[in-house]
């Protein structure tokens, strides 16, 4: 398993609204199960994955994205907490997802995708006639239409119902199961648990912790973490 | 003096239907005319109003602000004064006046569309401008190109673009001050059906005034009946 960054944060800062949400950010994140963005909200979270998407630039420091075997850049992809759904059918959203990244849009391509996220059945009604839960794969089927070489998720689960967060685990779990590098925030503690190779802990715009998960779970190294940990707010 | 029978105008009511339902066929060309003009009048305004909504919401430049806030006004521009503007413009010794389109059903077709333009172009402007804000970063993400960005949100603002027209259409529809002037209401060439309501009512037939007004109701009425057919039927059958 090569260890190489896939994405490296150094000395990373952004500010927004004459506030530092993110300060001296320092990490280098490697290929393997996925890496989860753990803290409370207002933490940094999106911020942190939108800066490595590339989707604001950082203020001071750098954020770095690997590249592939080829010397081509890494491919990611991105899944907002509450995506957009375009105004036509579940299936015409995947399309539209292909055709932005540049690749065929096949009907055995978009079955695949709509497959993989078990909405093969639903491929034709509205995008936004869809159930939350249902929404959130359709989402998961875009940004995997981008064939990413690392999956960017902002909170995947956050206002579903158990069954469905189940649902959107699981597809998670089979990405990373196929080599895709996850990078997730949450603030769901189980969720972390279930999912996390490693954790990243953010506190207010701070990196607090970054370590295996089963260390960070058993043996955190600060006191934010533990409190966090024991369902105490951190700020 | 003129005698107004007003009762008589709604006790014969069903008088004045029979009157426009009797396949008259002066009536018929009235109707015709009406159509041909707004519908006319809403297709180039609706090309160009769509055309300039969409670029205003999508850009920035300075003094974008003062253009926005001009469009919105231009929404409530009277239309006695467009019709005298363009009254001017038209005539014999106006910039336009060689085309000799003054008092011809084409000078109705520019009035209406002036008209409608601003209305079009300023719903449409917010209408993208919102919905792009809605989108832009989901775009971002999804490195959707920026020639595609436009035709994206045109296409997802479909059916609210399709009430923005109904209302320009409406408005036309409606409009008699402009193309009183510019039309001259001449009978058998330029009279539509809100030019011969004024007409019929200040010549005191108030029953077919009262007709006519019913038509032009029925057909705004029935456009609009089409169009949200249209959208049922799109919802339904999307894909
Ligand atoms: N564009 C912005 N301008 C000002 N403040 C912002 C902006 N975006 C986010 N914030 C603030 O930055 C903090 C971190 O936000 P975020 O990264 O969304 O946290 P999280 O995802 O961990 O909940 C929050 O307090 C939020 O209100
Ligand atoms: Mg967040």
């Amino acid at each position: 398993m090569p260890v190489l960054p896939c994405l490296s944060f150094a000395s990373a800062t952004y500010a927004a609204g004459g506030r530092t949400l993110l300060a001296d950010i320092s990490l280098d994140i490697t290929p393997g199960s996925p890496t989860v963005l753990l803290g409370p909200n207002g933490a940094g979270k999106t911020t942190l994955l939108k800066l490595a998407m590339g989707l604001i630039a950082p203020a001071a420091g750098t954020v770095r994205l690997g590249s592939r075997v080829d010397g081509k850049p890494l491919r990611t992809a991105f899944m907002f907490q509450k995506p957009v759904m375009l105004r036509r059918t579940a299936a015409a959203n995947v399309a539209f997802a292909l055709a932005a990244a540049g690749r065929e849009q096949t009907p055995a391509m978009i079955r695949d995708l709509l497959d993989q996220v078990g909405l093969i059945t639903q491929a034709n009604r509205l995008a936004r006639k869809l159930s939350g839960g249902e929404q959130q794969r359709l989402a998961l089927a875009r940004a995997l239409a981008r064939n990413p070489d690392i999956l960017f998720l902002d909170e995947p689960t956050a206002s579903l119902d158990p069954a469905a967060t189940k649902a959107v685990e699981d597809i998670i779990a089979g990405t990373a199961a196929r080599g895709v590098k996850v990078v997730m925030a949450t603030h769901d503690l189980g969720e972390a648990r279930r999912l996390a190779g490693d954790v990243v802990f953010l506190a207010a715009g701070r990196l607090v912790e970054f370590a295996p998960a089963p260390a960070f779970f058993n043996q955190p190294a600060t006191e934010a973490a533990r409190r966090f940990l024991a369902g105490d707010l951190v700020l | 003096m003129r005698t107004v029978n007003l009762r008589g105008g709604f006790v014969d009511g069903a008088g004045a239907l029979d009157l426009v339902f009797s396949g008259n066929a002066q009536l018929y060309a009235i109707v015709r005319l009406s159509l041909f003009v707004t519908l006319c009048a809403t297709a180039i305004a609706g090309l160009v109003g769509l055309a300039l909504g969409a670029a205003i919401g999508l850009t920035r430049f300075p003094g974008r602000g003062a253009v926005v806030v001009t469009l919105n006004g231009f929404m409530g521009l009277p239309p006695v004064v467009v019709g005298l503007l363009i009254f001017l413009a038209l005539s014999r010794s106006g910039p336009l006046g060689n085309f000799g389109l003054l008092f011809t059903p084409a000078a109705m077709i520019i009035a209406q569309a002036v008209l409608i333009t601003p209305i079009i172009a300023a719903l449409t402007r917010q209408l993208i401008e919102d919905l792009w804000v809605e989108y832009a970063e989901e775009f971002a993400a999804m490195g959707v190109q920026p020639w595609s960005r436009v035709t994206t949100l045109l296409w997802d603002a479909r059916f609210s673009l399709v009430t923005i027209l109904l209302a320009g259409f409406g408005r036309a529809a409606a409009e008699v001050g402009a193309v009183m002037i510019v039309g001259g209401n001449i009978d058998g060439f330029t009279r539509v059906m809100t030019t011969s309501i004024a007409l019929e009512t200040s010549k005191g037939d108030l029953p077919l005034a009262l007709g006519l007004g019913l038509v032009l109701i029925c057909v705004i009425m029935a456009v609009n009946v089409g169009a949200w057919s249209l959208r049922q039927w799109a919802e339904r059958h999307a894909g």
